[in-house]
């Protein structure tokens, strides 16, 4: 069963089209990566499918709903999509775990207390169980991503979204924030990865695609996908990638 | 020059004097929380709002920030009866003190709203937060905690600017003083009094206002409490 179908999308800002014609489906409980150049229009794609951008022309179904941009019904939609950007974007004023119960609490309408327990345990998740009360400048860059990776799964989610939520973060630190992903991709949660970690894309990845110019240029199984890219453009962008 | 001060005749006027001081407070506190009040939701409207409410607070904020406010205590007294509308003295300021600091609290909260990031909202409402809940849980909190310096300088300001309503007869600090002057020609003494007793009071507004905002902003006060 898909859970995300992406029927021949397009994305224009102003007169650059930046999405040109995208299908593709993603199975429950797959892991899908998107790798390309800055500007190939991954990122785009990532945000159309929680709404952030709007399409211009095409069809989105995520997690059982229907792309609407009726905001009673965007908001359906994104309480079983989360995503997590690559600035972390935590709410300064609140703490880790008040930042993680605004929404169950809000949204939801849990009891405080529920969302306590249920922040709480998120927090556990990605390792950070003891930070319930810190601020998010008390925290190192790999700490708030971890929060708002919490954030998001706190809403329980059908699907997550991760916009290349390690490029702001230094090797070490990433490492921890990759952790986390792996280990909700063992859970069998259904997520894209927009990412430029071709490693972790390969490893964690089911299937990863290679975008250009607003298109799906090649996919495939990652392992395959990066043993032998068939086409030209994916070669040399892996090569300079991975600085081979 | 010489000048023999004598400031025995101002004993007469101890009751008078503190009735004056309480009005003075009652209405700074009153055009404070009201303006401040009246600043937010003008400001919320200004960068959120449907086009008409958006222009008309535009034109209530401009008005208020570009016209004096003696020239509006005038307005609302001498002006509104012309056209059927007949407030007390005590009214009229208060009305004039409240829409005039409303207009100045709205440009310093629409300041501190403009600047928080759109990454903010953008996560918030991937979260499935309404726009209401956006602004009230995650742009509100961080931008008036920003803007509380102006919020309380504009605050003192408009507490000093409240002697203007002796200008209709209202026996503010400012309304006494002017009284007992004119009954006693002592006019040195009962103004340097009344300028002493405008400095505490501003001294005692600063302190009263960042323990509010200390109060209200948890970050805050767990900042200056790290600070101490």
């Amino acid at each position: 069963m898909s859970v995300i179908q992406v029927e021949n999308i397009r994305k224009r800002f102003g007169s650059l089209e930046v999405l040109k014609g995208v299908s593709m489906s993603v199975e429950a409980g797959e892991v899908v990566a998107l790798i390309g150049r800055s500007g190939s229009g991954k990122s785009t794609l990532l945000r159309c499918l929680n709404g952030l951008e709007m399409i211009d022309e095409g069809a989105i179904a995520i997690a059982g709903h229907r792309m609407s941009y009726n905001a009673a019904e965007l908001r359906a939609l994104r309480r079983d999509v989360g995503i997590v950007f690559q600035g972390y974007n935590l709410f300064p004023h609140l703490t880790a775990g008040e930042n993680i119960m605004l929404a169950p609490v809000q949204v939801k309408r849990l009891s405080k207390s529920e969302a306590r327990i249920e922040a709480q345990r998120c927090l556990d998740l990605v390792g950070l169980g003891d930070r319930f009360d810190s601020y998010p400048d008390m925290l190192s860059g790999g700490q708030q991503q971890r929060v708002a990776i919490a954030r998001s799964l706190a809403m329980q989610p059908v699907v997550m979204l991760f916009d290349e939520v390690t490029s702001a973060l230094d090797p070490e630190l990433t490492e921890e924030v990759l952790a986390a992903i792996e280990d909700l991709a063992a859970q069998g949660m259904t997520m894209i990865l927009v990412t430029h970690e071709m490693r972790f894309a390969r490893r964690v990845a089911d299937r990863t695609i290679y975008m250009r110019d607003g298109i799906i240029h090649e996919q495939g199984p990652s392992d395959s996908l990066f043993a032998e890219p068939q086409t030209s453009e994916l070669r040399s962008f892996l090569k300079a990638e991975l600085g081979q | 020059m010489e000048y023999n001060f004598q400031f025995g005749v101002l004993a007469n006027y101890l009751p008078e004097f503190f009735g004056g001081l309480g009005l003075t407070l009652f209405l700074s506190f009153a055009g404070i929380f009201g303006g401040l009040g009246l600043g937010i939701a003008c400001a919320i409207i200004s960068v959120r709002g449907p086009l008409f409410p958006r222009a008309v607070v535009r034109i209530y904020v401009e008005i208020m920030r570009n016209t004096p406010m003696l020239v509006q205590i005038f307005v609302i007294f001498f002006g509104l009866p012309s056209l059927g509308v007949r407030l007390s003295p005590f009214t009229s300021v208060l009305v004039a003190i409240v829409l005039n600091n409303g207009g100045y609290i709205a440009e310093i909260v629409r300041a501190g709203i403009e600047s928080i990031h759109p990454s903010q909202i953008e996560a918030a409402e991937s979260l499935g937060l309404t726009r209401g809940q956006t602004m009230r849980f995650v742009i509100l909190p961080p931008a008036l905690e920003r803007v509380m310096t102006p919020i309380i300088s504009q605050s003192v300001l408009l507490m000093l600017a409240t002697s203007l309503v002796s200008a209709v007869g209202v026996e503010d600090l400012t309304g006494v003083a002017m009284i007992a002057s004119s009954e006693t020609f002592r006019t040195m003494e009962i103004y340097l009094v009344i300028a002493v007793i405008y400095i505490c009071l501003n001294f005692i507004f600063r302190i009263l206002l960042n323990a509010v905002g200390l109060i209200v902003f948890k970050r805050s006060r767990q900042r200056f409490l790290g600070r101490v």
